[in-house]
């Protein structure tokens, strides 16, 4: 039983991982521009279906995995100038539909271009399982959850440390008053999503070898995503990362103990809970808009 | 002249905020613009400093047309605002704002621009590690003026710098424009407080409605019947 658990918490953390990459997708998009981007899903599965294809075409694995990225980083900024930023003024609701609709264009170009089969990469240190006291754990979950908390370092060092991290909050915070200083808050709105397309290309890329990609694979990834950037606390970083734990144990505790048909239910059960009892959620200041 | 505005007009959706505005500030003057609530003294500002478009006239600086150049470009060339309401990033602390008022300049130059900051406002020195949101109204309108200071301004736009403080910081922020100006800043004031400015400034506009009604002298504008009954309460 005891094996049992530490199985089911392993599985949830590595989930979780994924998660909190996607979330921090949303919620730095979230605090930079008041957009909730539900095309954010896409880019996860941009950076599976991308590597896939990419290395089908003959390219070498951490190549066509760069070509994946290049690919989510270029279409985040493309949503950014194309469709956010000439519908600025739509207000919280008119921007998440447009977000919306750019995710079933990205998806359904994506059917187009490449399939509508199931794909896997392989893992990056092969299949055969740890054994960790009485539990079983795949070694692509090491390379998730070293990745994970790789960039939550590298995100820290960005934005606590460098000028340029500094400026893209302080337009975060107030966006005249960096406009005041010089710092163009356009420009920082595009390379957020420039970044949240870059991680959700990597959580696309890790996470393919353990559940395959599809074409339609964003939608769920990024609804998970979501439900894990609301629970942490929209626009709050830490709060993304701790949200997306939440999401995978709790999905993960809820496939061992009930059923697996619930599991996908779990994140939107949390999803109401924290708007009722903790709107701001965990780590999060203030309300969102409601939409 | 340093900067030369002529016939500014600035919209709001189809709401005309200001109209045939045309002011000059000289380089080393400390011009006023005083004016009613909602006469368009904000507006102004943010049209000098490129928040707003023009929709008609021209804004020359050093004799360059910026009328339609971008902000950060704007501060660059040397226009540095302080926001009405001071506006400084409260999560952040006093020394990021300061280091990120100076954020078009070389990365090489800001420490000594620091240095010479807390030279002038002890205080923020004091506070350097705090987040600027837990100073108090007084500190954040001198952390506001630090921050555009660090941007080495040649016009430095200042937008209300005593609204919402007590008489005693009142005090303190006008000697703090009155030292900027003694040490060679080129100054453009905004200010409710009409009689506090047009004893400090060189020359003075009243906006009214958006249109310049009167301009002069200081000292002329402060003996004007007008201006008197409608901005000193005499
Ligand atoms: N964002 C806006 N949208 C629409 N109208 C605006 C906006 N901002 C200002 N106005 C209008 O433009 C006019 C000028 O406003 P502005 O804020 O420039 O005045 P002000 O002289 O700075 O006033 P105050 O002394 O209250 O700061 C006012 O009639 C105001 O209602
Ligand atoms: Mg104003």
């Amino acid at each position: 039983m005891a094996g049992d658990l530490l199985q089911f918490l392993f599985a949830g953390i590595t989930v979780g991982a994924i998660y909190a990459l996607i979330a921090l997708g949303f919620s730095l998009v979230y605090s930079a521009s008041h957009v909730i981007n539900f095309a954010q899903g896409e880019f996860v599965m941009l950076g599976g279906m991308g590597t896939v294809f990419a290395a089908a075409a003959g390219l070498p694995l951490p190549i066509a995995a760069l070509a994946a990225l290049v690919l989510a980083v270029l279409a985040a900024m493309g949503l950014e100038r194309l469709a956010i930023h000439p519908a600025r003024d739509a207000g919280l609701t008119g921007l998440v539909i447009v977000t919306i609709g750019a995710s079933i264009l990205i998806r359904g170009l994506a059917g187009i271009v490449f399939d509508r089969n199931f794909h896997t990469l392989p893992a990056l240190s092969g299949d055969a399982p740890l054994l960790v006291a009485g539990a079983t754990l795949h070694p692509q979950a090491l390379w998730i959850l070293a990745a994970t908390l790789l960039v939550a370092l590298a995100l820290w060092l960005f934005f606590a440390r460098s000028l340029t991290g500094k400026a893209m909050l302080a337009a975060a915070v107030d966006p005249l008053a960096a406009e005041l200083a010089g710092i163009d808050p356009r420009r920082v709105v595009l390379w957020t999503f420039a970044l949240a397309g870059g991680l959700g290309a990597l959580a696309g890329f890790l996470v393919t070898p353990l559940a395959q990609t599809h074409f339609q694979i964003g939608v769920l990834l990024g609804l998970k995503g979501f439900a894990a950037a609301i629970v942490g606390g929209l626009g709050s970083a830490p709060g993304a990362m701790a949200g997306g734990l939440v999401i995978g144990l709790v999905e993960q505790l809820t496939a061992g103990y009930l059923s697996s048909a619930y599991k996908d239910a779990v994140a939107f059960v949390v999803i109401v809970l924290v708007l009722l009892l903790r709107p701001s959620g965990l780590f999060g200041t203030r309300a969102i808009e409601r939409v | 002249m340093l900067l030369r505005v002529e016939g500014l007009a600035t919209h709001y959706g189809r709401i005309r905020a200001l109209e045939g505005v045309s002011l000059t500030v000289g380089a080393g003057e400390l011009v006023t613009i005083v004016g009613a609530n909602g006469a368009g003294k904000t507006t102004l500002l943010r049209t000098i400093s490129g928040l707003r478009p023009v929709t008609a006239g021209r804004i020359r600086f050093d004799d360059r047309d910026i009328t339609h150049r971008p902000a950060a470009e704007r501060v660059r060339l040397g226009i540095a605002q302080v926001p009405e309401g001071r506006r400084v990033w409260g999560p952040m602390s006093v020394e990021d704002n300061l280091l990120l008022g100076g954020w078009t300049r070389p990365r090489g130059e800001l420490a000594t621009s620091l240095g010479e900051i807390y030279a002038l406002f002890p205080r923020l020195a004091e506070r350097r590690r705090q987040p600027a949101g837990s100073l108090s109204g007084g500190e954040q309108q001198m952390l506001a003026i630090g921050r555009a200071l660090m941007a080495k301004p040649r016009l430095l736009l200042l937008d209300e710098p005593s609204m919402g403080l007590a008489p005693r910081l009142v005090e303190t922020i006008f000697a703090t424009i009155a030292d900027l100006r003694q040490r060679g800043t080129t100054i453009l004031l905004v200010e409710q407080n009409a009689f506090a400015a047009l004893s400090l400034a060189d020359r003075g506009y009243v906006l009214e409605s958006g249109r310049v009604v009167l301009e002069g002298p200081a000292a002329e504008l402060l003996a004007d019947r007008r201006v008197q009954a409608a901005y000193l309460g005499l």
